[in-house]
Protein backbone atom coordinates (compact mmCIF):
# COMPACT_ATOMS: atom_id res chain seq x y z
CA UNK A 1 0.00 0.00 0.00
CA UNK A 2 2.88 2.30 0.83
CA UNK A 3 4.41 2.07 -2.62
CA UNK A 4 1.11 2.91 -4.25
CA UNK A 5 0.64 6.10 -2.24
CA UNK A 6 4.25 6.96 -2.96
CA UNK A 7 3.64 6.56 -6.70
CA UNK A 8 0.48 8.61 -6.43
CA UNK A 9 2.23 11.50 -4.73
CA UNK A 10 5.07 11.27 -7.25
CA UNK A 11 2.61 11.49 -10.14
CA UNK A 12 0.87 14.41 -8.48
CA UNK A 13 4.16 16.24 -8.08
CA UNK A 14 5.14 15.63 -11.69
CA UNK A 15 1.75 16.89 -12.83
CA UNK A 16 2.09 20.08 -10.77
CA UNK A 17 5.60 20.76 -12.00
CA UNK A 18 4.53 20.17 -15.59
CA UNK A 19 1.58 22.49 -15.20
CA UNK A 20 3.64 25.31 -13.75
CA UNK A 21 6.46 24.80 -16.22
CA UNK A 22 4.10 24.85 -19.18
CA UNK A 23 2.43 28.02 -17.96
CA UNK A 24 5.72 29.80 -17.41
CA UNK A 25 7.07 28.73 -20.78
CA UNK A 26 3.86 29.84 -22.49
CA UNK A 27 3.34 33.16 -20.82
CA UNK A 28 6.65 34.43 -19.54
CA UNK A 29 9.85 32.89 -20.81
CA UNK A 30 11.34 29.71 -22.15
CA UNK A 31 14.68 28.38 -23.28
CA UNK A 32 15.12 27.08 -26.81
CA UNK A 33 18.09 25.72 -28.78
CA UNK A 34 19.24 27.41 -31.97
CA UNK A 35 19.96 25.05 -34.84
CA UNK A 36 21.74 25.91 -38.04
CA UNK A 37 23.97 28.79 -38.94
CA UNK A 38 21.49 31.22 -40.46
CA UNK A 39 21.97 33.64 -37.56
CA UNK A 40 25.74 33.34 -37.32
CA UNK A 41 27.76 35.23 -36.08
CA UNK A 42 25.15 36.21 -33.46
CA UNK A 43 24.31 32.56 -32.67
CA UNK A 44 26.30 29.44 -33.54
CA UNK A 45 29.34 31.39 -34.84
CA UNK A 46 31.45 28.34 -35.65
CA UNK A 47 30.57 26.33 -38.71
CA UNK A 48 28.53 23.46 -37.40
CA UNK A 49 29.07 19.89 -38.47
CA UNK A 50 26.23 17.58 -39.36
CA UNK A 51 26.18 15.88 -35.98
CA UNK A 52 27.46 18.86 -34.02
CA UNK A 53 24.42 19.49 -31.88
CA UNK A 54 26.66 19.82 -28.83
CA UNK A 55 27.76 23.34 -29.72
CA UNK A 56 24.27 24.71 -30.31
CA UNK A 57 23.46 27.91 -28.52
CA UNK A 58 20.57 27.95 -26.08
CA UNK A 59 18.71 31.22 -25.86
CA UNK A 60 16.18 32.77 -23.50
CA UNK A 61 12.89 33.61 -25.17
CA UNK A 62 10.68 36.17 -23.49
CA UNK A 63 6.96 36.18 -24.18
CA UNK A 64 5.85 39.46 -22.63
CA UNK A 65 6.04 41.08 -26.04
CA UNK A 66 3.14 38.87 -27.16
CA UNK A 67 0.64 40.75 -25.02
CA UNK A 68 0.94 43.92 -27.09
CA UNK A 69 2.80 42.67 -30.18
CA UNK A 70 5.09 45.67 -29.99
CA UNK A 71 8.43 45.03 -31.62
CA UNK A 72 11.24 47.30 -32.66
CA UNK A 73 13.75 47.18 -35.48
CA UNK A 74 16.60 44.81 -34.81
CA UNK A 75 14.78 42.49 -32.37
CA UNK A 76 15.62 38.83 -32.75
CA UNK A 77 12.41 36.79 -32.76
CA UNK A 78 11.35 33.16 -32.98
CA UNK A 79 8.37 32.47 -35.23
CA UNK A 80 6.78 29.51 -36.94
CA UNK A 81 7.57 29.25 -40.60
CA UNK A 82 4.71 30.43 -42.83
CA UNK A 83 5.11 27.44 -45.12
CA UNK A 84 5.34 24.80 -42.37
CA UNK A 85 3.80 25.59 -39.01
CA UNK A 86 5.75 22.89 -37.19
CA UNK A 87 9.06 24.49 -38.06
CA UNK A 88 10.35 27.31 -35.86
CA UNK A 89 12.73 29.86 -37.30
CA UNK A 90 14.86 32.48 -35.59
CA UNK A 91 15.51 35.72 -37.42
CA UNK A 92 16.02 39.43 -36.94
CA UNK A 93 13.24 41.95 -37.61
CA UNK A 94 14.35 44.37 -40.30
CA UNK A 95 11.10 46.06 -41.20
CA UNK A 96 7.88 46.82 -39.36
CA UNK A 97 4.46 47.74 -40.81
CA UNK A 98 4.68 50.76 -43.07
CA UNK A 99 8.42 50.53 -43.77
CA UNK A 100 9.86 50.40 -47.25
CA UNK A 101 12.36 47.59 -47.62
CA UNK A 102 14.96 47.36 -50.31
CA UNK A 103 15.32 43.72 -51.26
CA UNK A 104 18.48 42.36 -52.79
CA UNK A 105 16.89 42.06 -56.18
CA UNK A 106 16.81 45.88 -56.32
CA UNK A 107 13.13 46.44 -55.83
CA UNK A 108 11.51 48.24 -52.93
CA UNK A 109 8.40 46.86 -51.27
CA UNK A 110 6.18 48.18 -48.50
CA UNK A 111 5.63 46.00 -45.45
CA UNK A 112 1.84 45.55 -45.12
CA UNK A 113 -0.20 46.25 -42.00
CA UNK A 114 0.33 43.65 -39.26
CA UNK A 115 3.36 42.11 -40.94
CA UNK A 116 7.11 42.37 -40.52
CA UNK A 117 10.18 41.74 -42.62
CA UNK A 118 12.64 39.26 -41.10
CA UNK A 119 16.14 38.34 -42.20
CA UNK A 120 18.94 36.20 -40.85
CA UNK A 121 22.27 37.71 -39.87
CA UNK A 122 24.07 35.34 -42.17
CA UNK A 123 23.29 36.79 -45.57
CA UNK A 124 24.49 33.74 -47.45
CA UNK A 125 22.49 30.91 -45.90
CA UNK A 126 19.21 32.04 -44.50
CA UNK A 127 15.64 31.20 -45.32
CA UNK A 128 13.86 34.41 -44.52
CA UNK A 129 11.62 37.12 -45.94
CA UNK A 130 13.83 37.24 -49.02
CA UNK A 131 12.32 33.90 -50.00
CA UNK A 132 8.83 33.97 -48.45
CA UNK A 133 8.06 37.66 -48.15
CA UNK A 134 6.79 39.56 -45.11
CA UNK A 135 5.31 37.41 -42.33
CA UNK A 136 2.28 38.18 -40.12
CA UNK A 137 3.24 39.35 -36.64
CA UNK A 138 0.86 36.74 -35.26
CA UNK A 139 3.31 33.97 -36.15
CA UNK A 140 5.89 35.31 -33.71
CA UNK A 141 6.44 33.15 -30.63
CA UNK A 142 8.73 35.36 -28.61
CA UNK A 143 11.73 37.63 -28.51
CA UNK A 144 15.25 36.41 -27.85
CA UNK A 145 16.92 38.42 -25.12
CA UNK A 146 19.87 36.39 -23.81
CA UNK A 147 22.16 33.55 -24.68
CA UNK A 148 22.20 31.17 -21.71
CA UNK A 149 24.43 28.37 -22.96
CA UNK A 150 27.36 27.73 -23.56
CA UNK A 151 28.86 29.64 -20.60
CA UNK A 152 31.61 31.58 -22.43
CA UNK A 153 29.03 33.13 -24.75
CA UNK A 154 26.51 33.93 -22.03
CA UNK A 155 25.07 37.41 -22.25
CA UNK A 156 22.51 39.67 -23.79
CA UNK A 157 21.62 39.78 -27.45
CA UNK A 158 22.02 43.25 -28.82
CA UNK A 159 19.43 44.70 -31.15
CA UNK A 160 21.44 45.58 -34.21
CA UNK A 161 19.84 47.71 -36.86
CA UNK A 162 21.29 47.28 -40.32
CA UNK A 163 22.05 50.65 -41.81
CA UNK A 164 20.13 51.86 -44.79
CA UNK A 165 17.93 48.82 -45.26
CA UNK A 166 14.59 50.43 -44.54
CA UNK A 167 13.01 53.82 -44.63
CA UNK A 168 9.91 54.61 -42.62
CA UNK A 169 7.47 57.32 -43.33
CA UNK B 1 10.67 33.80 25.63
CA UNK B 2 8.00 36.04 24.32
CA UNK B 3 10.05 36.83 21.23
CA UNK B 4 10.38 33.14 20.36
CA UNK B 5 6.65 32.67 20.68
CA UNK B 6 6.05 35.74 18.55
CA UNK B 7 8.37 34.48 15.82
CA UNK B 8 6.88 31.00 15.77
CA UNK B 9 3.39 32.47 15.52
CA UNK B 10 4.36 34.62 12.58
CA UNK B 11 6.23 31.87 10.85
CA UNK B 12 3.20 29.62 11.00
CA UNK B 13 1.07 32.38 9.54
CA UNK B 14 3.59 32.95 6.78
CA UNK B 15 3.69 29.24 6.04
CA UNK B 16 -0.07 29.14 5.81
CA UNK B 17 -0.15 32.15 3.49
CA UNK B 18 2.55 30.64 1.30
CA UNK B 19 0.72 27.36 0.94
CA UNK B 20 -2.52 29.18 0.09
CA UNK B 21 -0.73 31.27 -2.53
CA UNK B 22 0.74 28.10 -3.99
CA UNK B 23 -2.70 26.54 -4.28
CA UNK B 24 -4.03 29.64 -6.07
CA UNK B 25 -1.00 29.68 -8.39
CA UNK B 26 -1.51 26.01 -9.19
CA UNK B 27 -5.14 26.69 -9.98
CA UNK B 28 -4.24 29.58 -12.30
CA UNK B 29 -1.69 27.39 -14.07
CA UNK B 30 -4.30 24.68 -14.53
CA UNK B 31 -6.67 27.30 -15.94
CA UNK B 32 -4.06 28.54 -18.38
CA UNK B 33 -3.16 25.06 -19.59
CA UNK B 34 -6.81 24.14 -20.04
CA UNK B 35 -7.45 27.35 -21.93
CA UNK B 36 -4.42 27.05 -24.14
CA UNK B 37 -4.32 23.34 -24.87
CA UNK B 38 -7.74 21.81 -24.36
CA UNK B 39 -10.68 24.12 -24.79
CA UNK B 40 -11.70 27.66 -24.08
CA UNK B 41 -14.81 29.85 -24.33
CA UNK B 42 -14.77 32.70 -26.84
CA UNK B 43 -17.13 35.60 -27.38
CA UNK B 44 -17.58 36.41 -31.05
CA UNK B 45 -19.60 39.14 -32.70
CA UNK B 46 -19.81 40.92 -36.00
CA UNK B 47 -21.55 40.39 -39.31
CA UNK B 48 -18.97 38.26 -41.08
CA UNK B 49 -20.35 34.81 -40.13
CA UNK B 50 -23.99 35.83 -40.26
CA UNK B 51 -26.16 32.85 -41.09
CA UNK B 52 -24.14 30.63 -38.78
CA UNK B 53 -23.38 33.01 -35.94
CA UNK B 54 -25.41 35.94 -34.72
CA UNK B 55 -24.56 39.57 -35.13
CA UNK B 56 -24.87 40.48 -31.49
CA UNK B 57 -22.50 38.06 -29.92
CA UNK B 58 -22.33 34.32 -29.37
CA UNK B 59 -20.28 32.41 -26.85
CA UNK B 60 -18.51 29.50 -28.50
CA UNK B 61 -16.35 26.70 -27.21
CA UNK B 62 -13.14 26.23 -29.15
CA UNK B 63 -10.86 23.26 -28.78
CA UNK B 64 -7.12 23.56 -29.19
CA UNK B 65 -6.16 19.97 -29.87
CA UNK B 66 -6.95 19.31 -33.52
CA UNK B 67 -5.04 22.23 -35.02
CA UNK B 68 -1.91 21.07 -33.22
CA UNK B 69 -2.38 17.60 -34.68
CA UNK B 70 -3.06 19.06 -38.12
CA UNK B 71 -6.61 17.74 -38.18
CA UNK B 72 -8.55 20.76 -39.37
CA UNK B 73 -10.02 20.62 -42.81
CA UNK B 74 -12.29 22.49 -45.20
CA UNK B 75 -15.61 23.43 -43.63
CA UNK B 76 -14.32 23.81 -40.07
CA UNK B 77 -14.97 27.08 -38.25
CA UNK B 78 -11.66 28.19 -36.80
CA UNK B 79 -10.25 30.98 -34.67
CA UNK B 80 -7.48 32.72 -36.57
CA UNK B 81 -5.12 35.42 -35.38
CA UNK B 82 -5.77 38.22 -37.84
CA UNK B 83 -2.83 38.83 -40.19
CA UNK B 84 -3.66 42.52 -40.25
CA UNK B 85 -3.73 43.04 -36.48
CA UNK B 86 -2.10 40.33 -34.34
CA UNK B 87 -4.00 41.45 -31.24
CA UNK B 88 -7.31 40.49 -32.83
CA UNK B 89 -8.70 37.00 -33.29
CA UNK B 90 -11.22 36.44 -36.04
CA UNK B 91 -13.66 33.58 -36.58
CA UNK B 92 -13.84 32.25 -40.13
CA UNK B 93 -14.53 29.08 -42.02
CA UNK B 94 -11.76 27.20 -43.80
CA UNK B 95 -12.55 26.95 -47.48
CA UNK B 96 -9.36 25.47 -48.86
CA UNK B 97 -6.19 23.82 -47.64
CA UNK B 98 -2.76 23.95 -49.25
CA UNK B 99 -2.75 22.99 -52.91
CA UNK B 100 -6.47 23.62 -53.40
CA UNK B 101 -7.66 25.76 -56.27
CA UNK B 102 -9.95 28.53 -55.05
CA UNK B 103 -12.27 30.65 -57.16
CA UNK B 104 -13.63 33.76 -55.55
CA UNK B 105 -15.04 37.12 -56.47
CA UNK B 106 -13.79 40.09 -54.56
CA UNK B 107 -17.05 41.99 -54.40
CA UNK B 108 -20.02 39.70 -55.11
CA UNK B 109 -22.61 42.46 -54.79
CA UNK B 110 -21.42 44.55 -57.73
CA UNK B 111 -19.31 42.52 -60.13
CA UNK B 112 -19.15 38.99 -61.37
CA UNK B 113 -15.42 39.03 -61.99
CA UNK B 114 -13.88 35.87 -60.68
CA UNK B 115 -10.30 35.22 -59.59
CA UNK B 116 -8.71 31.82 -59.22
CA UNK B 117 -5.64 31.09 -57.15
CA UNK B 118 -3.89 28.03 -55.77
CA UNK B 119 -3.35 28.06 -52.01
CA UNK B 120 0.43 27.91 -51.36
CA UNK B 121 2.15 25.36 -49.15
CA UNK B 122 1.43 25.65 -45.46
CA UNK B 123 -1.40 28.11 -45.92
CA UNK B 124 -5.18 27.92 -45.65
CA UNK B 125 -7.90 29.92 -47.34
CA UNK B 126 -10.45 31.32 -44.88
CA UNK B 127 -13.73 33.06 -45.60
CA UNK B 128 -16.66 34.34 -43.63
CA UNK B 129 -20.05 32.83 -44.29
CA UNK B 130 -21.41 36.26 -45.16
CA UNK B 131 -19.59 37.05 -48.40
CA UNK B 132 -20.92 40.60 -48.49
CA UNK B 133 -19.56 41.80 -45.16
CA UNK B 134 -16.47 39.86 -44.32
CA UNK B 135 -12.83 40.79 -44.40
CA UNK B 136 -11.10 37.51 -45.14
CA UNK B 137 -8.69 35.76 -47.48
CA UNK B 138 -10.29 37.50 -50.43
CA UNK B 139 -8.69 40.70 -49.15
CA UNK B 140 -5.52 39.62 -47.39
CA UNK B 141 -4.80 36.38 -49.22
CA UNK B 142 -4.20 32.90 -47.83
CA UNK B 143 -3.07 32.84 -44.19
CA UNK B 144 -0.29 30.65 -42.76
CA UNK B 145 -1.51 27.59 -40.88
CA UNK B 146 0.43 28.76 -37.83
CA UNK B 147 -2.07 31.56 -37.27
CA UNK B 148 -4.89 29.11 -36.49
CA UNK B 149 -5.61 29.22 -32.78
CA UNK B 150 -8.41 26.72 -32.37
CA UNK B 151 -11.38 24.99 -33.87
CA UNK B 152 -14.89 25.96 -32.85
CA UNK B 153 -17.01 22.93 -32.08
CA UNK B 154 -19.95 24.06 -30.00
CA UNK B 155 -22.07 27.08 -29.20
CA UNK B 156 -23.15 27.62 -25.61
CA UNK B 157 -24.90 31.00 -25.78
CA UNK B 158 -27.60 32.09 -26.66
CA UNK B 159 -29.48 29.11 -25.17
CA UNK B 160 -31.70 28.49 -28.20
CA UNK B 161 -28.64 28.07 -30.37
CA UNK B 162 -26.97 25.63 -28.02
CA UNK B 163 -25.34 22.71 -29.74
CA UNK B 164 -22.66 21.55 -32.09
CA UNK B 165 -21.68 23.72 -35.03
CA UNK B 166 -21.76 21.99 -38.37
Amino acid sequence: MGSRSFLWSLAKNYFTVGLIGLTISDRYASIVPVRGNSMSPTFNPQTSTFLGSSDDDYVLLEKFCLQKYKFSHGDVVVFSSPSNHKEKLIKRIIGLPGDWIGTHSHDVIKVPEGHCWVEGDNLLSSMDSKSFGPIPLGLINGRVTHIVWPPPRMGGVETRIPVGRFSSN
Amino acid sequence: MRVVKYISEWSSIAKEALSQTFIVAKFLCLLHVTNAYICSPTLVFGPSMLPTLNLSGDVLLAEHVSHRLGKVGPGDVVLVRSPLDPRKIVTKRIVGMEGDRISFSLDPSSTDSCHTIVVPKGHVWIQGDNVYASSDSRHFGPVPYGLIQGKVFCRVWPPYGFGALE
